[in-house]
């Protein structure tokens, strides 16, 4: 297959495994493109992006940018703290005002579940889906598999265990799509509080014990606690979460295997895990970051074909 | 649709062996010549030249790299598919070298414009001149031309030039399609 199965990139869930697999090699492709001397290339010069960002970031603006401006795509950056919307203006009247600047796509970060969703049926535009609530981070699940296809050389069949605040997170819910759209078997870990009610719906396996869920994985993928999405209190000190679900090198080296450490960042440090093991070698974080770049160059450059 | 055999397996043999031996002359060791084979079908030509100048003309020692310009066509989104890349493989800096870029068939001149914009990634070559295995003269949309050709045709644009490779294909063999 050579072309995507869908228009925009609003979450996992309206993808196809043949797509995850088509998004893998145009980034690999990519991913040599990076670690040129030159690293930019001519693809998408006709073409203008707009990241409208509703919701802070620094990482996944920076990559999303990084990923446009490598393709030599126009870039057009867009806070929703200097603008508008503060003045009353709604979503699609923004978009709207936006697009009649004549911009091929949209990415967009938002803190309402289905955002994308919405403004992909009222806009004329490709959306690409950077973050909306609770609900997705299609491109984060993305580089997640890719970097485990990278380090293990498959993701199917592979034991992934996804440990933390799973209930608030949208990193969570995208790489369960994604993981098991692949074939991996995945488990999430976390203080019984912070696992979603209907969690079982999704075909996952649930463990609260960190030290038997990390002995059945191959890959752990620690997700920050988001104090900022914590409206009530899920878990009685941030100590206690640390003893129970954080991971040190003295758990990681009692394991008779080496597991592979991830992290979507930001990271705290000494919470969900400690430094040492954030930066030893069985940690990818890094690797992640890197890959992310290509994987956006890649859903980018495949989007912007579908634009005519 | 008619296929007409354009080139058998004894013509591209001969037609390879002399441009190994025009390579030869200008190039002499290819100790500052780099040979690119345009992805994803000039990448046999370059290997199958390599092999004659290694074995049969015992050249020593030739950087071979393979490269993928996908990313710079100028048809990007003018299509109905969307274009798919192959790998590129450079091994070496171009600066300051003789570069062949190598491809089976000439035909618009675009993707030869596409390699040399991309072939800018890689460094500022010395000189870059062109190889070429079919050259359909009379179809160029831009002025470029082939420093060595193996076969000149005269199709018209309906007719499409197919190249087979042994390695490739199960036979070498060159037909012209007319669809």
């Amino acid at each position: 297959m050579s072309e995507l199965s869908v228009k925009h990139l609003l979450g996992i869930k309206y993808l196809k495994e043949t797509d995850i697999q088509l998004i893998f090699e145009t980034a690999d492709h990519f991913k040599e493109v990076i670690n040129r001397s030159i690293k930019k290339v001519p693809s998408l010069r006709d073409i203008t992006i707009a990241n409208i960002f509703f919701e802070n970031s620094t990482r996944t603006k920076l990559s999303f940018e990084l990923a446009e401006k490598r393709l030599s795509a126009d870039v057009l950056n867009f806070s929703a703290s200097q603008s508008s919307v503060k003045k009353g203006e709604t979503l699609i009247d923004t978009v709207n005002n936006i697009l009649s600047m004549k911009v091929d796509m949209v990415v967009m970060r938002h803190p309402n579940p289905g955002a994308g969703i919405f403004l992909s049926k009222h806009v004329n535009a490709s959306i690409v889906n950077a973050g909306d609530g609770a609900h997705e981070h299609p491109t984060q699940a993305l580089l997640d598999s890719y970097s485990i296809r990278e380090k293990l050389g498959d993701v199917a069949g592979k034991n992934v265990v996804i440990v933390g605040d799973i209930l608030h997170s949208r990193v969570a819910l995208s790489n369960i799509f994604a993981l098991k759209l692949q074939g991996a078997n995945v488990k999430v870990c976390g203080p019984k509080t912070l696992l979603p009610k209907y969690i079982d719906s999704l075909g996952v396996g649930v463990e609260t014990d960190l030290r038997k869920a990390l002995e059945w994985c191959d890959v752990a993928n620690m997700l920050r606690i988001q104090n900022e999405r914590l409206d009530i209190s899920y878990f009685p000190t941030t100590r206690e979460y640390t003893q129970q679900f954080g991971v040190n090198k003295k758990l990681l080296d009692s394991l008779d295997k080496e597991i592979v450490i991830m992290h979507p960042g930001p990271i705290n440090r000494g919470v969900e895990i400690t430094s040492d093991v954030a930066d030893s070698k069985q940690s990818i974080i890094l690797n992640q970051v890197e890959n992310g770049v290509a994987i956006r160059m890649a859903v980018i450059y495949l989007l912007a074909s579908k634009i005519k | 649709m008619s296929e007409k055999v354009l080139l058998s397996s004894k013509e591209i043999n001969i037609i390879l062996h002399r441009l190994a031996c025009q390579l030869l002359e200008t190039h002499l060791n290819f100790d500052n010549t780099v040979l690119i084979g345009i992805q994803p079908r000039g990448k046999f030509l370059a290997q199958r030249l390599t092999k004659i100048l290694k074995e049969e003309y015992k050249v020593k020692h030739i950087d071979v790299g393979f490269l993928d310009i996908t990313f710079y066509r100028d048809d990007f989104r003018r299509g109905d598919k969307t274009l798919e890349a192959t790998k590129t493989k450079i091994d070496f800096l171009v600066e300051d070298k003789n570069v062949v870029l190598i491809d089976d068939v000439l035909y618009t001149g675009r993707s030869i414009n596409a390699a040399l914009t991309a072939l800018q990634s890689f460094g500022r070559p010395k000189d870059v001149e062109l190889l070429c295995l079919i050259d359909r003269r009379f179809s160029r949309h831009l002025p470029i031309q082939p420093n060595y050709r193996g076969r000149q045709v005269d199709a018209i644009n309906d007719e499409k030039v197919k190249v087979m490779w042994k390695e490739n294909d199960g036979e070498d063999i060159i037909y012209l399609v007319n669809r």
